[in-house]
């Protein structure tokens, strides 16, 4: 318990600083904010595995390691480290290192008229009344100590507004990097996206990092969906192997607004990833689509919540895991339907594959219903490879490292398959080949069946 | 459609059948629970000192429990707190000493077993079931035993047991359930008053269904039994328990504990079927039935399968478990869970698999109507070494009516790779088309929601020895009385 207290207490003396120094603290309803959100995380402190929500998901690592709010203590990096994560075809890439803008790094590109996008804290400089409608209407600090935690050191991150019925075909790509630094570092990035009436949009966040050591990424994003919008968000985790990583993505939908979440984990050590979208319009339809791709001894948390708060809406779920080595994939996926959500359709599904004897698979697919008039449907499996797809692959003449390659590959591409053609979809069809080749490499420990081990590979 | 919804309206609305009150003299304790209480019960039982003792040693943990509130929150019920103070914890119905037969069971009781329709002497004779009658908290009539007897089967009161075997309950008592378990796991065990003990031994089929009927009589006691089943190598055994209860404006606490252990190919089949009291439609009164169930598989090849159909009861807290430590061996939970007017249940099963190849079925049907709140929740777990492990689970909910809910709450945590794990649930309304093609045949709504109904439950159904089938099926048409929506 003492250990618990002192984390607290490390936070609130980095937020007594940091309250005085943040940008923009002369607005009353920002320093509000930060306020309350801090107050809030002062309540409840880090979850511990007794909170259902986080019963799978030790953080006892975060707590007791000392994160420093990362400031401006670091090398700049250079264009250089930067270029090998710049995805072609995109509208603009704007790049955040230690969830700081950083304007020589990002290349803003030309964009059509009607879409803004900017540093979250120089648009709150230029523009505060543009923003205060949004900006911390949405996340649930009650619920979530981290959204708390992030709302408190609220500064900076992406800030993107789509005008009404404007069409964006090309994606904007946000980049998160965390840097290399001597001691563990924290950073709370925060995202606000408004996509209004009619508009269209597609985003993408996409999280890595270009040194070691210890760092915490603690980021939120609410995305507000008008009426009629169409939105493609899709979140890419590939940190390194110490990195943490907690995100969570709030969506606001209108009526008929369609948004689609997309989600890949492949990196970092302890990866938590919330996807909280209320359909709070009639008619909105809402998939989240996700997969995470685990090996070594990383910890991967999927949390989703759908809350139907108007009739007629449809949600779905796809979430497929693979797992190797000693990786612990978390799937929690709760659909709530509230009591005046008639003509409801949710489907979830969860699929895992597990590839080793040392990893673990906890999933917990849970329905709320509290209306009468709806469909709602859940599903989860658990297995391996299949052997007789194996055997069919190798007994034409691919070898086993292959046959399995391939076989992951189609079990990751049911994930592919449901995002939209573009250039984000090519960029993450490459990253998953490199995880399930790393993967599928690794796994070579699995033990092989008594006679193959006996024959060894055929050649 | 309006005056349909009337109609099945008024069904719903019909007065618990079973609601009566037996004027039987009683002997009972003061209120409140304190260690003078665990002894006076112990005494009265003249239980030897390691009953005794077992008991002290829960009253003492539950003490710590009750001091730190570690009384369970976690379920998806609301109740106001329980006064622990304010119960009796003894109650059982004056007797003359040492009964021979059933003649000298005095009457007024067993006039309450006609009017609930088991009748002891005619089931004795036609049923060829063997009905240990629990009312209250003693057993009072025990039949078949000489029969059971030549089997070599013990089917007795717990009392009894403790008395005439006690190395054997010594010997099971608390191994599956130990009596630091859950709070009220550990308030039973400090205070449980009666229940049936059933030891099967080895190689033997036991030759008849087994069964109870628990019944709650007097107002403001809680009835706390225990049961043990203990299945022998390769012997095998169903037992069925069944439970009525009559009206009483206040709650009423249910905290019984069951545990099942089969040795190796052995076989236990525990059915219920739960029709306590459940309160009124305004939701006041009903029982709670707050219930710790779990069975052991501790043998190479055992199986343990447990069928519930739980349409009584103001709150249902119940997860009937398979704890599958022998290879291959085999867990099955079938479970119809009913609600209606203000009836919260928050149940499911545990699965969890400790040895090789062991297989686990789980098929849960939850109907919610009125205001009822229905959870099912299920947890599997695939432990490191449980190579070739297998689950199914399907958990399927009716909602009928706008204001209740259905939740389905299921826990898959999975340690080995080799593990097959399958989980389906969905959630839906009665659908109008096979209403109407069911009124369109020419029969009555609340004939054609029974139907559906049933149809919906069938395969829970198929699994309950032959009479429990067709009484489950007739409960089912009564409580389900809900409206289309």
């Amino acid at each position: 318990m003492a250990t618990a207290t002192q984390a607290i207490e490390n936070y609130a003396e980095s937020f007594r600083g940091f309250e005085q120094s943040a940008a923009s603290h002369d607005l009353l309803w920002l320093r509000q904010l930060r306020q309350s959100g801090f107050a809030r995380f002062g309540e409840t402190g880090f979850p511990t595995t007794r909170d259902e929500d986080w019963r799978f998901t030790s953080l006892a690592a975060i707590a007791q390691i000392p994160f420093r709010l990362a400031r401006n203590g670091h090398g700049p990096l250079s264009r250089n480290q930067i270029d090998c994560f710049r995805i072609p075809g995109v509208a603009c890439q704007l790049v955040f290192v230690d969830g700081r803008f950083s304007p020589e790094l990002s290349s803003s590109g030309q964009l059509p008229e009607g879409v803004e996008v900017a540093s979250l804290a120089a648009q709150i400089a230029r523009d505060p009344g543009a923003i205060e409608p949004h900006l911390g209407r949405h996340l649930d600090l009650q619920r979530d100590p981290f959204c708390a935690l992030n709302t408190a050191f609220l500064e900076d991150g992406a800030y993107v507004r789509i005008r009404k019925g404007v069409v964006l075909g090309e994606p904007i790509h946000l980049l998160f990097v965390s840097a290399a630094h001597d001691a563990p570092t924290v950073c709370h990035p925060r995202n606000l996206i408004v996509a209004e009436e009619n508009s269209q949009a597609t985003i993408l966040e996409e999280y890595v990092s270009t040194g070691s050591g210890a760092t915490l990424c603690n980021t939120a994003t609410e995305l507000v969906a008008g009426d009629h919008a169409v939105v493609s968000h899709y979140m890419i985790e590939r940190e390194h192997n110490q990195a943490c990583n907690i995100s969570t993505l709030r969506i606001q939908q209108g009526r008929s607004a369609d948004v689609s979440s997309h989600s890949v984990l492949a990196g970092g050590a302890l990866v938590r990833n919330n996807v909280h979208p209320v359909l709070a319009g009639e008619g909105g339809e809402c998939l989240i689509n996700g997969l995470f791709i685990g090996g070594g001894r990383q910890h991967l948390d999927n949390y989703m919540l759908v809350e139907h708060a108007r009739p007629h809406c449809a949600s779905r779920q796809f979430y497929n895991g693979i797992l190797g080595g000693h990786a612990h994939g978390v799937f929690h996926g709760r659909i709530i339907v509230h009591k005046d959500a008639q003509k409801t359709d949710a489907r979830q599904t969860n699929r895992n594959l597990l590839l080793s004897d040392t990893a673990q698979i906890d999933t917990k697919p849970q329905l709320e219903i509290y209306a009468d008039d709806v469909k709602c449907t859940h599903g989860a499996t658990i297995g391996q490879i299949d052997e007789e797809a194996l055997f069919y692959l190798r007994s034409r003449g691919v070898d086993l490292a292959s046959a399995r390659r391939l076989l992951l590959l189609a079990f990751a591409g049911e994930c592919l398959d449901r995002m939209k053609p573009g250039p984000v979809r090519v960029h993450i069809e490459k990253l998953i080949h490199d995880s399930l080749a790393q993967i599928a490499h690794v796994s070579h420990d699995v033990p092989l069946a008594p006679q193959e081990a006996a024959l060894g590979e055929p050649r | 459609m309006s005056s349909n919804t009337d109609a099945i309206r008024d069904l719903a609305q019909q007065e618990y059948k079973w609601g009566f009150v037996t004027n039987v003299s009683e002997d009972r304790i003061p209120k409140g629970l304190n260690e003078d209480v665990i002894r006076l019960i112990s005494a009265k039982k003249s239980e030897p000192e390691f009953m005794l003792d077992w008991r002290l040693k829960a009253y003492r943990h539950w003490e710590t429990l009750e001091k730190s509130h570690a009384e369970p929150k976690w379920a998806n019920v609301h109740y106001s707190p329980i006064d622990y103070q304010d119960m009796i914890y003894y109650a059982a119905p004056k007797q003359k000493p040492n009964l021979q037969s059933l003649d000298d069971v005095d009457p007024e009781i067993l006039r309450t077993y006609e009017k609930l329709g088991i009748p002891l002497q005619e089931q004795k004779m036609l049923a060829g079931v063997a009905v240990d009658a629990v009312f209250d908290s003693v057993s009072v009539g025990t039949t078949f035993k000489a029969k059971l007897a030549e089997a070599g089967v013990i089917f007795c009161s717990f009392s009894e047991a403790v008395q005439k075997h006690p190395e054997l309950v010594r010997k099971y008592l608390g191994t599956v359930v130990p009596y630091t378990d859950n709070f009220f796991a550990t308030l039973n065990s400090a205070v449980f008053s009666d229940g049936s003990f059933v030891y099967v031994p080895k190689g033997v089929r036991c030759p008849m269904e087994l069964s109870t009927y628990f019944r709650i009589n007097a107002a403001e006691t809680g009835q706390f039994e225990r049961t043990l089943i203990v299945a022998d190598e390769g012997a095998s055994v169903s037992y069925l328990e069944g439970c009525t209860a009559p009206i009483r404006d206040e709650n009423q606490l249910h905290a019984a504990v069951v545990e099942l252990i089969a040795l190796g190919d052995a076989q236990i089949k525990y059915s219920t079927v739960q029709n306590w009291y459940p309160g009124d439609k305004n939701g006041k009164g009903g029982i709670y039935n707050f219930v710790t169930k779990r069975g052991a598989c501790r043998g190479k090849n055992s199986k343990i399968s447990w069928t519930q159909v739980e349409t009584g009861s103001a709150i249902t807290w119940k997860y009937p478990s398979c704890i599958l430590q022998g290879d291959n061996s085999v867990g099955e939970f079938y479970s119809v869970a009913l609600t209606n007017n203000y009836q919260q249940a928050d149940t499911g099963t545990k699965m969890i698999h400790i040895g090789k190849n062991t297989r686990s079925t789980i098929v849960s049907k939850g109907i919610s109507a009125g205001h009822g709140q229905n959870t099912y929740r299920g947890q599997v777990k695939i432990m490191k070494e449980a190579t070739g492990a297998r689950n199914y689970t399907q958990c399927d909910s009716l909602l009928i009516g706008e204001q209740c809910g259905a939740h389905t709450f299921p826990y898959i945590e999975v340690k080995n790779a080799t593990a097959r794990m399958e989980h389906e649930a969905s959630t839906s309304k009665i659908g109008e088309d096979q209403l109407f093609y069911l009124r369109q045949r020419g029969l009555k709504t609340e004939d054609a929601v029974s139907m559906i109904v049933n149809g919906f439950c069938k395969r829970v159904f198929r699994e309950l020895p032959m009479e429990f089938a067709v009484e489950a099926q007739k409960l089912l048409s009564v409580s389900l009385e809900g409206s289309v929506g």
